[in-house]
C-alpha cells in the first residue's frame, strides 16, 4: 500500500513536470535560437548555440524600431493605467455606496462591456471626429475606456465588503463626500487599486488590434506592432525573430513575476467568491 | 444621511464619459452603418436596409463558413481549456512537489500578448524546419510531420491548440482557487465512507465546483466568441477561407473598404454576444452579492 502510494507521488510528479515542459519549451527554443547564427538558426532546434551570439538583440534594437516602441507601449500603458484607477475607484465608491436606481442601473451598463466587442470601424470614425486618430492622448483615453468595465467590477465588490459604519463615524466627524473618499476608501482600497493598475498594464501593453485599426504611423507603433512588422519583414531569420521575441517578452514577464500575486488575485476575483 | 451628497453619483462621471464616448458610441454608430452602403470607394452613406444582412446570411456561402468557425472555435477551446484546466489543477493540489513553480510556469502564457505566442508557434509549426516537424522527424515519426498552419485539415486545429495552450493555465489558476475553497472534511469523510478518487471527483469535487465552471464556461465563451489575434497572426484567415472568423472578416472587410458590410459582420457578433451577456451579468451579479 505504502510503495502504490509512493509510486503514485512519483508518477503526479513526473506528470506535472511533463506538463510544465509543454510550457517551456517552446519558450527555451526561441530563447536558444536567439543567441545563434543566421546559418545555425535555420532550422528550428533545442540546442545550445555553438557560440553565443549577442549581436542578433543589437540588430534587433536597431532595426525593429524597438527603442520608440518602447516607449509608446510605455506611454500608454502607464498613462492609460492611472487614469483607469483614478476613474474606476471614485466611480466604484459611489456606485456601490449610493442604493439608488440609477446608480445600479449605471453599474450594469458599465460592467456589460466585460462582454460586449468593440466594433472598431466605427470607433475610428469616432476617434476622427475627435481628431484622436494616431495621437498618445487618443490611445490613451481608448485604453482606459477599455479597461473600465472589468476593473470596475473587480472594485465594486471590493468596495461593497467596506461596512458602511466607517463611512458614518467619518461623517459624524464632519467629513464630506470627498475627504471620506480620499481619507478613508482610497486607503483601504490601494491593494485592489494596485490589481486594477497591474492587469490593465498587462493587457494595453499586451494591445494588437485596437493599434492595428488606430495607428497607421510607425513613430506611433507600440511593441507588438512593431513586432509583428519586423516578423512580415525578417521571417527568414529566426536568430533576429527569436530575439525580437525575447526582448518583447521581457518588460511583461518581469511585470508578472513583481505583480504576481496582484494578477492571479484579481483573476479570480469574482470567479470564486459568492 | 442624504446618500446623494454625501455619494454624488457623478463622482462616476469620468467612467461614464469615456464609456459612452469610446464603447457605446461606436457600439451605437455601427448599427447605423451596418444598415448602410458605406465604402471607401463612395463618400455618401445610402441606407440600404437590411442587404448586407441578406448577403452574410443568405446570400455568400463564405460568411456563414466565419461564423461556423467562430462557434466550433469558441466550441472546442472552451471544451479543452476547462477539461485541461480542471485537469491540471487537481494534478497541481495533489501534493506535488514545487506546486507553485508549476502553477507560474503554465499560467505564464496568459501574460504574453497572442502576438507573441503566435510568432512562437509560427516559427515552431514551420512545415519545413520548425521545431515541431524537425522534432518529429529525428524521432522517426516522419509520418507524423504536417503543414499545420498551411493544411487545410490541420490550420483551424492547430489554432485551437495554441490558444488552447495559451489560456488553459487561467482557468487552472480559477480550478485551483476553487478547489481550495471546498471544505477537507468533504472529503474525509467520504474516505471513511469508502468512496474512491472516481467517486470523490464526481460526488463532491465537481458539483462543488459548479460555480467556478459556469464562470470558466463564461469567461471561455466570450473570448473564443470574440477571437482575433490568435487566428490573425497565425494564419491571418488561411489557407484561403478556411480559418476565417467573424472578427478576421470584420478586419478584412475593413482593409478592403467595405465599412458598411463590416459593420454589419461586427453587428452579428454585438447581437450574439448580447443575448449571451444578459445571461452573463445575472450569474455576475448573483456573485457580487454575498
Amino acid at each position: 500500500m505504502r510503495v502504490k502510494k509512493r509510486l503514485v507521488s512519483i508518477g503526479l510528479n513526473v506528470l506535472a513536470w511533463l506538463l510544465s515542459l509543454v510550457v517551456l519549451i517552446p519558450f527555451a527554443v526561441i530563447v536558444l535560437n536567439s543567441f545563434k547564427s543566421d546559418a545555425e538558426a535555420k532550422v528550428l532546434k533545442l540546442t545550445l548555440p555553438e557560440k553565443f551570439i549577442f549581436e542578433n538583440y543589437k540588430i534587433v534594437y536597431e532595426q525593429g524600431h524597438l527603442g520608440g516602441s518602447f516607449f509608446n507601449s510605455l506611454l500608454h500603458s502607464t498613462a492609460s493605467s492611472l487614469l483607469l484607477v483614478f476613474v474606476v475607484a471614485f466611480s466604484a465608491f459611489t456606485l456601490s455606496r449610493n442604493y439608488s436606481k440609477l446608480s445600479k442601473f449605471l453599474y450594469f451598463f458599465l460592467i456589460l462591456g466585460i462582454t460586449l466587442p468593440l466594433n472598431y470601424i466605427p470607433l475610428m470614425e469616432v476617434m476622427k471626429s475627435l481628431g484622436m486618430i494616431n495621437s498618445h492622448v487618443g490611445m490613451i483615453l481608448l485604453y482606459t475606456a477599455m479597461g473600465i468595465p472589468i476593473s470596475l467590477f473587480i472594485t465594486y465588490a471590493f468596495v461593497s465588503n467596506i461596512p458602511k459604519e466607517l463611512d458614518e463615524a467619518a461623517i459624524m466627524d464632519g467629513c464630506n463626500g470627498i475627504k471620506l473618499f480620499l481619507r478613508i476608501i482610497v486607503p483601504l482600497l490601494t491593494s485592489v487599486l494596485v490589481t486594477v493598475f497591474v492587469l490593465n498594464f498587462l493587457s494595453v501593453w499586451n494591445e494588437f488590434t485596437a493599434p492595428l485599426y488606430m495607428l497607421n504611423t510607425v513613430e506611433m507603433w507600440p511593441m507588438t506592432l512593431a513586432v509583428y512588422n519586423f516578423f512580415g519583414q525578417f521571417s527568414a531569420q529566426w536568430n533576429l525573430v527569436s530575439a525580437d521575441i525575447v526582448l518583447t517578452s521581457l518588460p511583461v514577464l518581469i511585470v508578472f513575476l513583481i505583480g504576481q500575486k496582484y494578477i492571479v488575485g484579481g483573476l479570480t476575483s469574482g470567479a470564486v467568491k459568492g | 444621511m442624504n446618500v446623494n451628497k454625501i455619494y454624488p453619483w457623478y463622482f462616476s462621471s469620468g467612467a461614464i464619459v469615456l464609456y459612452l464616448l469610446f464603447i457605446v458610441a461606436p457600439a451605437l454608430l455601427g448599427i447605423y452603418y451596418s444598415f448602410t452602403d458605406w465604402n471607401s470607394y463612395s463618400s455618401e452613406k445610402n441606407f440600404i436596409g437590411l442587404e448586407h444582412f441578406r448577403t452574410i446570411l443568405a446570400g455568400d456561402p463564405t460568411y456563414l463558413l466565419f461564423i461556423k468557425n467562430t462557434v466550433l472555435f469558441t466550441l472546442i477551446t472552451s471544451i479543452a481549456k476547462t477539461v485541461l484546466g480542471l485537469f491540471l489543477a487537481l494534478l497541481l493540489v495533489s501534493g506535488v512537489k514545487a506546486a507553485n513553480l508549476h502553477r507560474m510556469i503554465i499560467f505564464s502564457p496568459q501574460v504574453l500578448s497572442f502576438l507573441i505566442v503566435g510568432l512562437v508557434f509560427k516559427s515552431l509549426l514551420d512545415p519545413n524546419n520548425g521545431f515541431v516537424n524537425v522534432t518529429l522527424r529525428s524521432l522517426g515519426l516522419d509520418v507524423l510531420a504536417q503543414n499545420w498552419l498551411g493544411s487545410l485539415t490541420w490550420a483551424m486545429p492547430s489554432i485551437m491548440a495554441v490558444d488552447t495552450w495559451k489560456g488553459m493555465g487561467y482557468i487552472m489558476v480559477l480550478f485551483i482557487a476553487g478547489l481550495l475553497a471546498i471544505p477537507r472534511d468533504y472529503y474525509e469523510a467520504a474516505s471513511i465512507d469508502g468512496a474512491g478518487f472516481w467517486q470523490k471527483l464526481f460526488r463532491i469535487t465537481i458539483p462543488m465546483l459548479m460555480p467556478t465552471i459556469t464562470i470558466a464556461t463564461v469567461l471561455n465563451i466570450t473570448y473564443g466568441l470574440r477571437v482575433f489575434d490568435a487566428v490573425y497572426v497565425l494564419t491571418n484567415g488561411g489557407p484561403g477561407n478556411a480559418t476565417d472568423v467573424i472578427n478576421t472578416a470584420v478586419y478584412s472587410s475593413f482593409a478592403k473598404g467595405y465599412w458598411g458590410l463590416g459593420s454589419a459582420l461586427s453587428t452579428i457578433l454585438f447581437v450574439i454576444m448580447a443575448i449571451i451577456s444578459f445571461f452573463i451579468i445575472r450569474l455576475m451579479n448573483r456573485k457580487v452579492e454575498y
